[in-house]
């Protein structure tokens, strides 16, 4: 394994200076911090990749009375483990991080966003939130952060869902525009960013957008935390280096016998052994070879296992966890379970599939949230990859 | 001055105000982009993704209902690729509907089947989803029937429920696949705070939420030779029904209607405008009643402002939603229940018929009269006093089976007596109409002169404003009302639940100086009631509302109290206005109910 990717420790690295970055912070333009963020090539580490630096110039020049910053702790990708381990052993480098986005947008109000199975972090979180206060009021910085439970619902993630949530309404989407940075939380201009996201402003504030710049590759800067599950010996959370080929990523975490690795999660792409060296790990951008971003999810699957019920699994997720809201995405997400099924029977020919990956395609554009819109990239990599696994 | 905004649809240049929507944009070209989940009188869903385009240089597709132009934009209706998602959005409404279309009660009616119809060419679709799922009917409720195998999921119901009623009888359950509109604990509608206004049976695209039809009892009665069968027709019914039989909105087709009535066999075609100018004497007297004994008398116990009582879906609001203030509500029953309290005792001894013989069907605009005609306290008369309520919709299908060519109708004129009436029971199918009407009588009756307005037109309490103020000052009154005199009679007028509550609200919290407050459930009054043709719109509202008030406009007698019928029956049956007849026939008692 030493001669394998390069471990990183940003994130996890035991270091307490929130007192200092604040201080600093505090002390420096507007202009000066937001530079630092947007040259460190900062992008959302929830899986979308907006860059975090941009979205907080946007939310500190938006007109708004109130204006809010939410951590996005609503981890529910499958797969997905990353955030809860952020949370519980450095919980500091988050809230500095609200904080110091909150002194940019213009904003004392902070909340995390918990996902509800993860209420057993509260005790720790929460003595964390009180130090952190005592910390900012001694800095005359009264920046506040308030814990939000969620309930369990998936869709809750997505950002507009998570604000309704947040209001006491059903968890649904919101039409987009406007955005969050002009119309989030209670209608305010809001910066909401997923925790590891979070974290890393700790460490780009501390030792400056240079050494961020400096890992990974162009339009994929920085590191980045994997949550690695499935048919691995070594299961768990790694920090690694953006821009490693898939390859590499299966050589120092598979068993040796891997056939597909679904990056991602539920909402990702399944990617074949074939395409393993053809695959970058980073988002998307001017690289060569297909470049695929993840929010951390990398689930690995060796031969022993039926890609059919891999997909089953997932659309049964889906199936269930589609607010409803949207036609493609309720009715979407049945018929291609149904579909497949029918298919896998010998009820419906094979030829069915043909429909149901246009289907899926209807859905990657005309759903209303990322949600119904992402349900295409796993079927369609893992039906048009793995066909005839689905139909004998 | 409005920023404009350029763009092109299918190749069309357009100029509108920012902040239009591209659907918007795209009707100012006479481009069509089909809709569902959209509708005029409600906010933006963006639920049903029907009305998808495509926006040149942008991967994923737009709905247009529910995204803003930008200076610049190129927008394609019609290309391949929104044609193929379109269609295919549309199939995968149709798998989860239950597509009985044959059998349907919204057989071409239904905005999925022209949609359908339109984008759905003899192929295989997907997979039906309804056999899965295990529905059930809720037709417990006397005026609305729930069928959720044929819900789309568009939530126009909800957003009617909640925005224009502020009820939400009806809301989102459960997610995913099993995500369903639903009810408090998903009681059936009858036992929720639900009013029967109807409003989402007049919005629901499909035949998931219809009006219980008595179509069938109203022929077997009718077929009965040893039954008398009269019929009332409610204000708002006469402006609207051509709607249902291929005439425009607007059109007054009282004298036809009357013809047609008759020809489907009704013994006597009667008016409830009629007991609509009766309405205005007795709840008019009580006004009149309440303000002595609260200015004159002082006594603390008696309630103003005083609010009308003749919408059901407002009283059963009153009753769900503000129940430690029922004393408020005028205790005069609506015209369509004073009616049928008087046709089986006055009418029916003066004709000569056993009550018990006799059955009475009104023909309202409205799916809570249903409900109203069902309630204990109804059976004045010792027999429930109306049998049957049909809407506006339902007597239109009434006339297409009977194969009346209604266009074609002479205008015919109503029976006597209880047929008779003036303008001023006529606007009562308009919001504001019952203040009117009453202002008109209550006036005279106190000063002995005619409302000050030119042509008896009260124009402050007309219009489509949400929630409108206006007073009257009493000057020189007649001696025995010398107590008004310099008093401002104050006024609301409120349509549409959701302005009744704020009105409410307001009394509730003593902001409220009114004497007296009119409210009507439905948007518009009457005229814009859940049992009127579809489709709805501000636009069509509009028109029936200048309808109705042409119609007053055209009356030889336009108040209440100078109604010949009216006179005459107090001389013959019920003497004197809040006398003891009246309070056994014509007034009622309202009951607190639950919140949910």
């Amino acid at each position: 394994m030493k001669k394998g990717l390069k471990r990183l420790d940003l994130i996890f690295k035991n270091e307490h200076d929130s007192a200092a970055i604040l201080e600093k912070s505090l002390n420096r333009s507007n202009a000066e911090l937001i530079e630092d963020l947007i040259s460190s090539g900062l992008k959302g580490r929830g899986g979308a990749g907006f860059p975090t630096g941009l979205k907080w110039k946007l939310t500190a020049d938006a007109n708004g009375q109130e204006k809010y910053v939410i951590c996005n702790a609503d981890e529910g990708e499958p797969g997905t483990f990353k955030d809860r381990e952020i949370l519980s052993s450095v919980p500091h480098k988050v809230l500095t991080g609200m904080a110091v986005c909150g002194r940019i947008i213009g904003s004392q109000k902070g909340f995390i966003y918990l996902r509800g199975e993860y209420k057993f972090l509260i005790p720790k979180l929460q003595k964390a939130i009180d130090e952190f206060h005592e910390l900012a009021d001694s800095l005359s910085f009264p920046f506040r952060v308030e814990i939000f439970l969620g309930c369990g619902a998936y869709i809750c993630g997505e950002e507009s869902a998570l604000f309704e949530s947040m209001e006491g309404h059903r968890g649904e989407p919101r039409n987009k525009p406007p955005f969050p940075t002009d119309s989030g939380y209670r209608n305010g201009p809001t910066v909401i960013n997923n925790v590891e996201t979070l974290a890393h402003t700790y460490s780009i504030f501390k030792y400056g957008p240079e050494k961020f710049r400096d890992l990974g590759v162009k339009d994929s800067r920085g590191s980045k935390v994997f949550s690695v599950s499935g048919d691995t010996p070594i299961p768990g959370i790694y920090e690694l280096e953006f821009g490693m080929t898939l390859q590499k990523f299966v050589d120092d975490f598979g068993d040796g016998d891997a056939k597909a690795v679904q990056v991602g999660g539920a909402a990702g792409f399944c990617v074949p052994r074939k395409k393993f060296d053809k695959t970058v790990i980073g988002y998307k951008g001017k690289l060569t070879g297909i470049s695929l971003p993840t929010g951390g999810s990398m689930m690995i699957f060796n031969s022993s296992r039926s890609m059919y019920n891999v997909l089953h699994n997932y659309l049964d997720f889906f199936v269930e966890e589609s607010c409803g809201q949207c036609t493609p995405c309720r009715v979407g997400t049945q018929q291609l379970l149904l579909g497949i099924e029918a298919v896998k029977r010998g009820d419906k020919s094979s030829q069915y599939l043909e429909k149901l990956l246009e289907l899926a395609e209807t859905m990657r554009v005309t759903a209303k949230c990322g949600l119904g819109q992402s349900v295409a990239n796993s079927f369609s990599s893992i039906v048009e990859n793995f066909r005839e696994e689905m139909i004998y | 001055m409005v920023e404009k905004v350029n763009l092109k649809i299918d190749h069309l240049s357009v100029s509108v105000d920012a902040g239009a929507t591209i659907l918007e944009a795209a009707r100012k070209v006479n481009v069509r982009i089909p809709t569902l989940c959209h509708h005029e009188d409600l906010c933006v869903a963006g639920n049903c993704r029907v009305c998808v385009v495509e926006q040149v240089g942008v991967d994923r597709l737009q709905p247009s209902c529910a995204i803003p132009v930008s200076e610049g934009m190129e927008i394609l209706t019609n290309s391949m690729k929104v044609r193929n998602a379109r269609k295919q959005i549309i199939e995968l409404l149709i798998s989860e509907h239950r597509a009985e279309c044959t059998t349907c009660y919204k057989n071409g009616k239904c905005e999925l089947q022209t949609l359908s119809n339109e984008y759905i060419v003899g192929e295989s679709g997907f997979l039906p989803l309804v056999p899965l799922k295990g529905y059930t009917i809720d037709e417990f409720s006397p005026s609305i029937i729930k069928d959720d195998s044929k819900c789309i999921r568009c939530q126009r119901c909800v957003r009617t429920c909640d925005q224009i009623q502020s009820i939400g009888a009806l809301t989102v359950a459960h997610k995913g696949g099993e995500m369903k509109i639903s009810t408090f604990f998903d009681k059936p509608i009858y036992e929720v705070v639900c009013t029967n206004c109807g409003q989402c049976v007049n919005r629901c695209p499909t035949g998931a939420l219809t009006e219980k039809t008595y179509i069938n009892e109203v022929w077997n009665a009718i077929d009965n030779s040893d039954k008398y069968v009269v019929v009332q027709t409610a204000p708002a019914v006469r402006i609207a029904l051509g709607e249902a039989l291929d005439m425009d909105p607007g059109e007054i087709v009282t004298g036809k209607m009357v013809a047609a009535l008759r020809r489907l066999g009704f013994n006597a075609v009667l008016d409830t405008d009629w007991s609509a100018d009766l309405t205005i004497i007795e709840e008019g007297n009580e006004l009149l009643q309440r303000l002595k004994r609260v200015l004159k008398d002082k006594e603390s116990d008696v309630k103003i402002p005083m609010t009308t009582s003749c919408s059901p879906g407002w009283i059963k609001f009153i009753e769900h939603t503000f129940p430690d203030f029922l004393e408020h509500l005028s205790t005069a029953k609506s015209p369509q229940q004073m009616f049928g309290a008087l046709a089986k005792t006055f009418y029916a001894n003066k004709i000569g018929v056993d009550p018990s013989d006799m059955v009475s069907v009104s023909v309202m605009p409205c799916t809570a009269k249903k409900f109203e005609a069902n309630r204990p306290e109804m059976r004045a008369s010792g027999y429930q006093d109306v049998d049957f309520v049909v809407t506006t919709r339902e007597l239109a299908m009434m006339v297409k089976q009977a194969g009346i060519d209604f266009k074609s109708l002479p205008d015919d004129d109503y029976d006597s007596i209880m047929g008779e009436s003036t303008g001023a029971g006529v606007i009562f199918g308009a919001t504001g109409g019952v203040m009117e009407a009453a202002l008109r009588t209550v006036y005279e009756v106190v000063t002995g002169r005619e409302v000050p307005f030119d042509g008896l037109n009260i124009l402050p309490v007309r219009g489509m404003e949400e929630v409108r103020e206006a007073s009257l000052k009493i000057e020189n009154p007649l001696p025995e009302w010398d107590f008004l005199d310099g008093v401002e009679v104050k006024t609301c007028v409120a349509h549409g639940l959701s302005n009744a509550k704020k009105v409410m609200e307001k009394v509730k919290n003593g902001e409220a100086d009114y004497h007296f407050i009119e409210i009507m459930a439905c948007p518009g009054g009457c005229l814009g009631g859940g049992g009127q043709p579809l489709p709805t719109s501000p636009e069509i509202r509009k028109k029936r509302a200048e309808a109705i008030y042409r119609e007053d406009a055209g009356k030889k007698i336009r108040k209440s109290h100078e109604n010949p019928e009216i006179i005459q029956i107090y001389e013959e049956f019920l003497v004197e206005p809040l006398g003891h007849k009246s309070h056994e026939l014509l007034h009622t008692t309202y009951t607190p109910r639950n919140r949910y």
